[in-house]
């Protein structure tokens, strides 16, 4: 029985499988929002993880992983991102429902009145210090920090990971070359977060929790922040093992699993597949049909959804063209992502565009 | 007893220091927060929303009281630490080994892992609640920096124990650094910047090397990122924060419904 649990969870956690289940568990908790915010879900989903845990302990591979100090604070990660999750929901929930009955949000309500920060703000700092340095005292004298082998240049440890906050960006490696997964797409998260305020013009649900009057921005966020940024983080940690492979939570870390990678370009496909003749020499014609492709997605793409998002997002106000042009430019960067994922899973699809001549492969 | 504090209250040191009775009363609470240097970064009232744990997770705070943590244990591993290639480790295991209750490095590295975390959910919690809309725009910007100089906090600090996960970490990230494009070797784009020949942008002369002081993650990078570990990023950091507390006021306190 508890074998077969195992296998189970390293086969559901395997990162095709991973990555669908989390995408439906955002759509399913948003869109069912009124039974996933009530207050014995949360409950009985920290028992029944609490219980796994438990149960998943006793495996050696587990523990292993689970166990290592710097692993400690993914944790921790996990737990208060699914909580705030689940409360910043609820409150949004009540709030609508309020607004549904014509009452007043939950920060209206109070916000009307007024307190002394001497004591009712003063005494919440004091007493998250007096937790925050108790909590760190203990958890430093029960753990102690991990001190490897001296540095060595030339015995490299297998996997090499970054630092944990990194690993999303780290996963991306598997679907794209550096220059993208370690320096574009991490410029536009900078500045895409940095342009979030000059392109949301919806005056709505400011200084209050809301869903519904600010479904898009809402829904964008949990997909970018939960989905792409902290389940990653936890599938480079435990689930990403030597040479990058995938490893079930129960499956031990074994050097030499193969995982035979056979992909292919697009422009491969193209010629060979397609027109069955060799591929060209010349880097930018044998790359074109990829180039007009990635072209075709930047440049039609925003011109087709123009009419319809301009009317939901921004009220069809010309005014806000701009606005709207600079945040599909941010999108369509940030959708290459799931679609060159799921070409990879689908297709084994290694570039759209691959030029190695010139470091210049998407 | 209440004689003797009655006593210390009315010392003339006592009121040298704090200018106001006990704050029971509704001056003495007023006084309490403007005269007092680090209580007035506070508004004397604020909105009973705007305090609500449920409401602001207190990350923020969180995340500020855990920058002073990481100040104060980060200066006391200063003492012990020198960072060059053949002392670094030593002095690493030596603060284990020889310093009497020496937990100062799990405190430092606990609490910087715990403040990537409490920013991550401050920016989510703002988010959430659109406290990033007008007036308050610049301040998320403020904001978003301050996360990246997170991340670069912890990522320098990271290769400074010089062991074998520090280093092959620092590797992995700065690896990235390589690509670039244009300014690194290995960017696209970087060998267009040459000259009859000559290639401008190569191992000896790209980001990468301008980051590590170096081809590779070695003596240079271990003083380059020591440097701004502790001097660079945190004065930049530091600066920062005064702005964002600072506009936090301006913009009219925590947020709340308009």
């Amino acid at each position: 029985m508890g074998q077969q649990i195992k296998d189970a969870v390293d086969w559901l956690t395997s990162p095709t499988l991973y990555f669908l289940e989390f995408t439906l568990a955002i759509i399913f908790i948003l869109r069912f929002r009124a039974f996933f915010t009530k207050k014995w879900v949360i409950a009985v989903f920290f028992a029944v993880s609490t219980a796994f845990m438990v149960f998943a302990f006793g495996d050696t591979n587990f523990n292993r992983i689970i166990t290592k100090p710097d692993n400690v604070p993914i944790i921790i990660l996990l737990a208060t991102v699914v909580f705030f999750s689940w409360l910043s929901l609820r409150r949004a929930y009540l709030n609508d429902e309020a607004t549904k009955r014509g009452e007043p949000t939950q920060e209206a309500a109070l916000g009307k009145q007024r307190v002394f920060t001497w004591p009712d703000l003063v005494y919440i700092e004091l007493i998250f210090m007096v937790i925050f340095t108790a909590v760190l005292i203990i958890w430093s004298i029960e753990i102690t920090a991990p001190i490897e082998e001296p540095a060595a240049s030339a015995r490299t440890p297998n996997p090499s990971k970054a630092p944990w906050y990194f690993l999303g960006l780290q996963e991306l490696l598997v679907y794209f070359d550096p220059w993208l997964a370690g320096v574009v797409l991490p410029s536009f998260i900078v500045v895409g977060l940095m342009a979030i305020p000059y392109i949301d013009v919806n005056p709505k649900g400011n200084g209050y929790y809301t869903f519904e009057e600010r479904k898009f921005a809402i829904s964008f966020f949990w997909v970018g922040f939960l989905l792409f940024w902290v389940s990653f983080v936890i599938l480079g940690t435990f689930l990403r093992g030597p040479n990058w492979s995938f490893f079930g939570p129960f499956e031990y870390w074994d050097l030499h699993k193969l995982e035979p990678m056979v992909n292919v370009d697009l422009a491969t496909y193209f010629w060979t597949g397609l027109l069955g003749q060799a591929r060209p020499e010349q880097p930018l014609i044998r790359e074109l049909p990829g180039i007009i492709l990635l072209l075709g997605y930047f440049a039609v793409i925003p011109k087709l959804l123009e009419s319809r998002l301009m009317k939901s997002l921004f009220e069809g106000n010309r005014q806000h063209i701009i606005r709207y042009h600079v945040m599909m430019h941010l999108l369509l960067w940030f959708g290459l992502i799931p679609i060159k994922m799921l070409l990879r899973w689908t297709v084994s699809l290694k570039y759209i565009v691959g030029i190695p001549e010139w470091f210049f492969n998407i | 007893m209440n004689k003797v504090f009655a006593y210390i209250r009315a010392s003339q040191i006592w009121r040298s220091i704090f200018r106001h009775g006990y704050p029971d009363t509704p001056r003495n609470r007023t006084l309490a927060v403007l005269s007092n240097f680090f209580l007035h970064l506070h508004p004397v009232k604020v909105r009973r929303s705007g305090i609500q744990l449920s409401y602001t997770w207190c990350m923020g705070g969180v995340t500020f009281f855990l920058f002073l943590i990481e100040t104060i244990t980060g200066l006391l591993l200063m003492f012990y630490y020198r960072p060059t290639a053949e002392l670094a480790y030593q002095d690493i295991l030596a603060l284990r080994e020889h310093v009497p209750l020496g937990i100062m490095r799990e405190l430092h590295r606990w609490s910087a892992h715990l403040m990537v975390i409490s920013v991550w959910l401050h920016m989510y919690r703002v988010f959430l609640t659109g406290s990033y809309k007008a007036p308050r725009e610049f301040n998320w910007n403020v904001g978003v920096i301050l996360l990246v100089l997170t991340l670069l906090l912890s990522f320098t600090g990271y290769l400074l124990p010089w062991d074998q996960l520090a280093v092959w970490a620092i590797t992995v990230g700065t690896n990235m650094a390589r690509a670039t494009p244009v300014l690194g070797h290995e960017g696209p784009g970087a060998a267009l910047v040459s000259l009859g020949g000559l290639d401008f942008i190569h191992a000896g002369d790209d980001v990468r090397f301008g980051l590590l002081a170096g081809r590779f993650v070695g003596e240079g990078a271990l003083l380059r990122f020591y440097v701004l570990h502790c001097v660079g990023i945190p004065i930049g950091a530091a600066v920062l924060m005064a702005i964002h507390f600072w506009r936090v006021r301006k913009d009219g306190g925590i947020s709340g419904p308009l």
